[in-house]
């Protein structure tokens, strides 16, 4: 189980200079921005490199500017969209492309958003339970390659996701209790 | 809304696949780049011709100077260097 160190206190430190919290607060938001550039924007990942290194440069050197600490993840969204949108545009100009209507990649940043949601739960979890449910749904490995790796008999697979599941479930609901105890 | 079942949780994760190990390293080595940055400005205040050359043409002058230019490094020194334009 790893202390959970909030999205905020990570930008403070990122703030104050430590190069550590940079670090993690490119590898807690990297599938994030990846996945609006790829899925939200279909950009082809030529293109999705680009937009990643130049959304992460932007955020290093506008961290200051940020008003509320507990907004990086929509300033990253939004500076992930613009480059994104910045990028399909100079595409188009010099051959039409395909660029997905607004309405469908702001459907899609929704569905994201709660994608993270829920991966942030995993922070919560066992390592061995976090492990687990990452190689098989993030990283689509195969329950050979998963016990393989994680040296557990290829049979004990899917019942350990079963209950690593019904873990995260009640993490996200105890979260969601205490932020509307209503 | 977050669902509640096991199915729902599963399909959002499968959804944020890790990004290319690379690309997240390079973006984790940005402050050790900055450091160029700080470099290339700091001689720009203290060396006039250095600077002259910088706002006569900004991507031939760091390539001479043996710096990459960037788009991120164009874009940061623009910002920290506003002479440049």
């Amino acid at each position: 189980m790893t202390i959970e160190v909030s999205d905020a206190q990570l930008v403070g430190r990122c703030r104050a200079g430590e190069p550590a919290a940079w670090n993690e607060l490119v590898q807690r938001f990297s599938r994030y921005v990846y996945a609006i550039a790829v899925r939200a924007y279909r950009l082809p990942e030529h293109d999705a490199e680009d937009v990643f290194q130049e959304v992460f440069a932007r955020a290093y050197q506008r961290l200051g500017s940020l008003r509320d600490d507990r907004a990086i993840r929509p300033w990253l969204a939004q500076l992930t969209r613009n480059a994104c949108v910045d990028r399909l545009r100079s595409a188009a100009r010099e051959q039409p492309s395909d660029e997905p209507p607004a309405e469908e990649a702001d459907a899609v940043l929704e569905q994201l958003d709660e994608a993270l949601d829920v991966h942030e739960g995993l922070r919560g979890l066992s390592d061995d339970c976090r492990e687990i449910l990452d190689r098989f749904f993030a990283r689509d490995e195969s329950y050979r390659t998963i016990g393989d790796a994680l040296d557990l008999p290829a049979g004990t697979i899917a019942s350990r996701i079963s209950r690593c599941l019904d873990k995260l479930r009640e993490r996200l609901e105890g979260r969601r209790m205490a932020s509307d105890p209503s | 809304m977050v669902p509640h079942d096991a199915e729902g949780l599963g399909e959002l994760l499968s959804l944020l696949p890790p990004a290319p190990p690379g690309w997240v390293q390079a973006a984790q080595e940005l402050p050790a780049a900055r450091l160029g940055l700080d470099e290339i400005v700091e001689r720009a205040r203290a060396d006039a011709a250095f600077r002259a050359s910088l706002v006569a043409g900004l991507e031939d002058a760091l390539a001479a100077a043996g710096y990459e230019p960037s788009a991120e490094l164009l874009d940061a020194l623009r910002t920290r260097l506003p002479e440049l334009g």
